[in-house]
């Protein structure tokens, strides 16, 4: 499979996205909104976190016991008139997609938020087909008229400013007045909502993805505030859900806990404005609604997760609380990850699916301050995962020759404590003897990433052990 | 677990491999304020935790020297650290490393159970409610992520410095937010590091507050090379020595020499 | 290998079972058929006066606008309030509801039209199966009766709902949707709503009105 990722150039990408002042003003959104709603949200609701100790054993539950949760799903979808396929990688996905959308003669299809279209780039595939794909919610909208990938999960133009968004639709939208206002947020919205009424009416097929599959009763869960989701869906004759394995839950009330955690995890709101229950086409008496239902169960690289370490991380709901509290991702923003997913959850998933040779950097690049564990819905411990992976990189010699080299010297002398304490003796004289004026390094060698930013504060001198000894030696009780 | 009563704790002191190299008068001010609460206080031949062989995903090595720490603690009635990072490696992560290897999970447990960071320990199991310190001005303090989230630091340092005598505390904004230390992560990922500490070092300043604590040395060095290098006339510290009264010598990263430091190039 | 079959025969092998073991089917159809509830937050969990104050709160906080009527007959009156109020057009359309079709529309001066929306309509009406006190959530289910293009298409959508059929949690109105519909089976759609359409995805300024309705106005019928 061809993967269009700049995983590898993870540094290239932070030290150009570090040094874009329209990003970094972008940014400062991420870091104000998000964190003080969840917080809010989260206060406000006493339950809340046994709430996400009851959304993690749901997702393990369903885990465990994956293969007949999805049977049972089937069955019920077949019920209710849908048809279910399956998957095995983005291909097979990109295929089945497209065969339902030329039996449907589809010129336009209307795509609500899905960030597993993303990873089987099924609009690449649709337009390189003759069929055009609209991306309906506002941000995906957006980024599509840029030709860019989500910056975020749930807020994928979250990079860009309100004038950025204004050249485009004045670039895009070539029929309207172009002496016309939109320097207000909320014109660029109103003309986007009419612009994307159209196609919305005109679409032949509509495709979403789904937050959560239930079981119980074969039905396909979307969330949205913005609506898109449902005219997506319901307007067209035919509605395709793109779904990985994991989305399944057992039952409307195991929905109906993890909906709980989701939106307050993921924008502060108690609930988000449409959560939309979809089984099956339209029914004889129905006056609105799809002909057709099929369902997209797409593996890529998710069995094989379970039973591994990283079978946590297919607990995800993809709130995006993780990356909303990431000092990483307020640095460099999504799109320096180089693929679908950004973020801690990225660092952890974006190597399970498209090899850890590509995405190696990802869990690297964190400094383990274990917020985003500490906010995510389903307690999927990130930290611990990433760690995970820098431990089967070191394994297959992926860790960079210095860092390996480096870890090896101090390895050396810290398990020879009289080595050590003889080497670091000297080291430390000679470094305070030399700090000693001015009491920091701008400059010392082997640490020019230490210093580019910041000072090495010079050491005291001696060492603690060699005062202690000193100090106390035959005193200690 | 507890000591048998109306017996003083034997405490090993597990200094850290920072505070051992770059800055001993922690482990001092850590020795004196556990030997204030009634501590028989010792410091075995030691040398790393682990941790960044740990975080470079070196399970080897880091197993290695984990049981070196083992045996060499496993005498203590406690054993404190004056790092939320490290206290938190033997704590939270020992257990781990020796999953498959009962008889090393049991003593890695057993270790675990009786580790603590020196500002947690003081007041959480010592009861410790005050020290007897003096200092003059404001504080504002950082919460270092390991202790914060690992091991639920947040009041008891806190609690304490409430407690000397001048001191005030002006807490900063963010206080709970990374300073962008990481370990090998400031050196690997400078780039991006730098702009963490840059942002840290903007709500500092923006504190007002004379002087900066935290309880983890890799941070205070992170953010005290960040402040002198913009020439931010910040005067960053340990929290130990400052709650301990020993606040004789100079701040981190600052000239030991007042005299030489004019002609400074 | 069909993919489904390569699909569960790697998610079996990667669990370490073979799909026929007694104990794990037994766990599963328990589960289905049990569907234990979980945390149910106390919040909504008040009765009477106190749970419909607790609905309307929540309504207000979603950004939707409520009013409360004495009885059925005087639900179009609201409508026609709320209408002109707002500057609207004395336009409704709505679906083949019989509790809807039984309001004296004729002592209002609003043009009714009927059946699903097309997408010209400026204001519509639906009538709820169901609210939920905990988030001030309205619950709707697809049909002839309440077509679902009605909740998304118009401008502005009025939701009339029942105070009883006013329940403390999403639970209890999947019982009654079990109950309607029968253990296992759904309408087509479902649709939970919670305010009117918004959207955060420029500058995450909330704005409403994205593509669905720009004013949600809820009807409660205390009879």
């Amino acid at each position: 499979m061809t993967v269009h990722s700049t995983s590898p150039q993870f540094k290239q990408n932070a030290a150009r996205a570090l040094k874009d002042g329209q990003l970094q003003k972008a940014l400062g959104n991420v870091k104000q909104g998000f964190i003080d709603k969840r917080r809010m949200a989260a206060d406000k609701l006493p339950e809340f976190e046994s709430l996400r100790d009851s959304a993690r054993d749901i997702k393990n539950h369903t885990l465990e016991h994956l293969d007949l949760y999805l049977e049972a799903y089937e069955e019920k979808v077949q019920a209710s008139g849908g048809h279910v396929h399956f998957a095995r990688d983005a291909q097979e996905a990109r295929d089945i997609i497209l065969a339902i959308c030329r039996e449907a003669g589809a010129k336009t299809v209307t795509k609500g938020k899905s960030m597993i279209s993303e990873e089987i780039e099924i609009n690449r595939h649709l337009e390189a087909n003759g069929i055009r794909p609209v991306e309906t919610d506002l941000g995906e909208y957006i980024i599509q008229l840029r030709g860019e990938l989500p910056s975020h999960i749930i807020a994928p133009a979250v990079h860009l400013n309100a004038t950025q968004v204004e050249q485009d639709f004045r670039r895009v939208h070539t029929h309207l007045d172009a002496k016309r206002d939109l320097s207000e947020p909320v014109q660029l919205l109103t003309e986007a909502r009419a612009v994307l009424r159209e196609r919305f009416l005109a679409a032949d097929v509509g495709i979403t993805g789904a937050n959560f599959l239930v079981a119980e009763t074969g039905t396909s869960i979307i969330v949205t505030n913005e609506g898109n989701g449902d005219l997506t869906q319901i307007l067209p004759k035919t509605h395709i859900v793109l779904a990985s394995i994991e989305k399944i839950v057992p039952t409307l009330e195991d929905a109906s806990q993890l909906l709980r955690v989701l939106a307050r995890s993921a924008t502060g709101q108690e609930i988000s404005v449409y959560t939309t229950f979809s089984t099956g086409p339209r029914r004889s008496a129905d006056a609105d609604g799809p002909e057709n239902y099929h369902v997209v169960l797409i593996d890529n690289g998710r069995s094989s997760m379970l039973g591994t370490s990283f079978e946590e991380m297919l607990r995800c709901i993809r709130c995006g609380a993780c990356m909303n509290h990431c000092p990483v991702y307020h640095a460099v923003g999504g799109h320096a990850y180089g693929w679908v997913y950004p973020g801690p959850m990225g660092a952890v998933l974006t190597p399970s699916l498209i090899g850890v040779d590509q995405a190696g950097h990802l869990p690297n690049a964190s400094t383990f301050c274990g917020r985003c564990e500490s906010v995510c819905p389903v307690r999927i411990p990130l930290p611990k995962l990433m760690r995970h992976w820098r431990e089967r990189e070191f394994e297959r010699h992926l860790t960079p020759a210095t860092v390996r080299s480096g870890l090896r010297f101090w390895g050396f002398f810290a398990k020879r404590p009289a080595l050590y304490r003889l080497a670091t003796r000297a080291a430390m004289a000679t470094l305070g003897f030399m700090g000693r004026q001015r009491g920091r390094f701008t400059w010392l060698p082997l640490a020019k990433g230490w210093t580019k930013y910041r000072d090495f504060p010079a050491p005291q001198g001696e060492t603690f052990q060699a005062r202690w000894q000193r100090e106390r030696k035959g005193r200690a009780a | 677990m507890s000591p048998p009563p109306n017996s003083k704790p034997r405490v090993g002191l597990f200094v850290t491999c920072l505070v051992d190299l770059m800055r001993p008068s922690v482990g001092f001010a850590a020795v004196k304020l556990l030997e204030d609460a009634g501590c028989i206080v010792e410091a075995p031949v030691q040398t790393c935790c682990g941790q960044p062989a740990y975080n470079s995903g070196d399970r080897g090595t880091t197993r290695d020297l984990a049981m070196r720490l083992i045996d060499t603690f496993h005498g203590f009635d406690y054993v404190v650290a004056p790092s939320g990072s490290c206290a938190g490696m033997i704590k939270a992560h020992y257990p781990e490393l020796f999953e498959e290897d009962p008889n090393w999970r049991a003593k890695a447990d057993a270790l675990a159970a009786k580790t603590f960071e020196l500002t947690s320990f003081l007041v959480d199991v010592l009861g410790v409610t005050s020290v007897e310190a003096t200092f003059d001005g404001a504080v504002t303090y950082h919460d270092s992520c390991s202790g914060l989230r690992e091991l639920g630091l947040k009041s008891q340092p806190r609690r304490l410095l409430a407690s000397v005598e001048g001191l005030t505390l002006v807490e900063m904004n963010d206080s709970d937010v990374c300073c962008g230390f990481g370990g090998t992560f400031a050196v690997k990922y400078s780039d991006i590091s730098g702009a963490i500490v840059d942002a840290k070092a903007k709500n500092i300043e923006a504190a007002q507050a004379p002087t900066l604590l935290a309880g983890d040395l890799g941070c205070l060095m992170n953010m005290a090379g960040k402040l002198s290098r913009d020439g931010k006339p910040v005067q960053v510290r340990h929290v130990a020595e400052v709650l301990a009264g020993m606040t004789e010598e100079p701040p981190i990263g600052a000239a030991r020499a007042e005299a030489s430091s004019k002609g400074r190039s | 290998m069909s993919a489904r079959d390569d699909i569960f025969a790697n998610i079996r092998r990667s669990l370490g079972v073979n799909g026929s073991e007694t104990i794990r089917r037994q766990i599963v159809e328990d589960r289905l058929e049990r569907a234990p509830k979980g945390v149910i937050p106390k919040r909504g969990q008040v009765s009477g006066e106190e749970r419909l104050a607790l609905f309307k709160t929540m309504v207000e906080t979603s950004l939707a606008t409520v009013t409360e009527v004495s009885s059925p007959a005087e639900v179009p009156q609201a409508i026609a309030l709320f209408l002109r109020n707002h500057n609207l057009p004395a336009t409704l359309r709505m679906g083949e509801d019989l509790r809807l079709k039984a309001m004296p529309w004729s002592d209002t001066s609003l043009e009714i039209t009927y059946g699903p929306s097309e997408g010209r309509d400026l204001n519509a009406v639906s009538h709820a199966f169901g609210g939920i006190a905990e988030s001030g959530t309205l619950a709707l289910v697809s049909g002839p009766e309440n077509p679902s293009t009605l909740n998304f298409l118009p401008d502005n959508h009025i939701i009339v709902v029942s105070a009883k059929d006013i329940a403390s949690d999403y639970e209890s109105v999947w019982n009654r949707v079990r109950f309607a519909y029968g253990k296992g089976s759904m309408p087509r759609t479902v649709n939970w709503i919670t305010g009117p359409s918004r959207s955060g995805d420029i500058e995450q300024t909330l704005l409403l009105g994205a593509h669905g309705p720009r004013r949600l106005h809820v009807v409660v019928v205390c009879d």
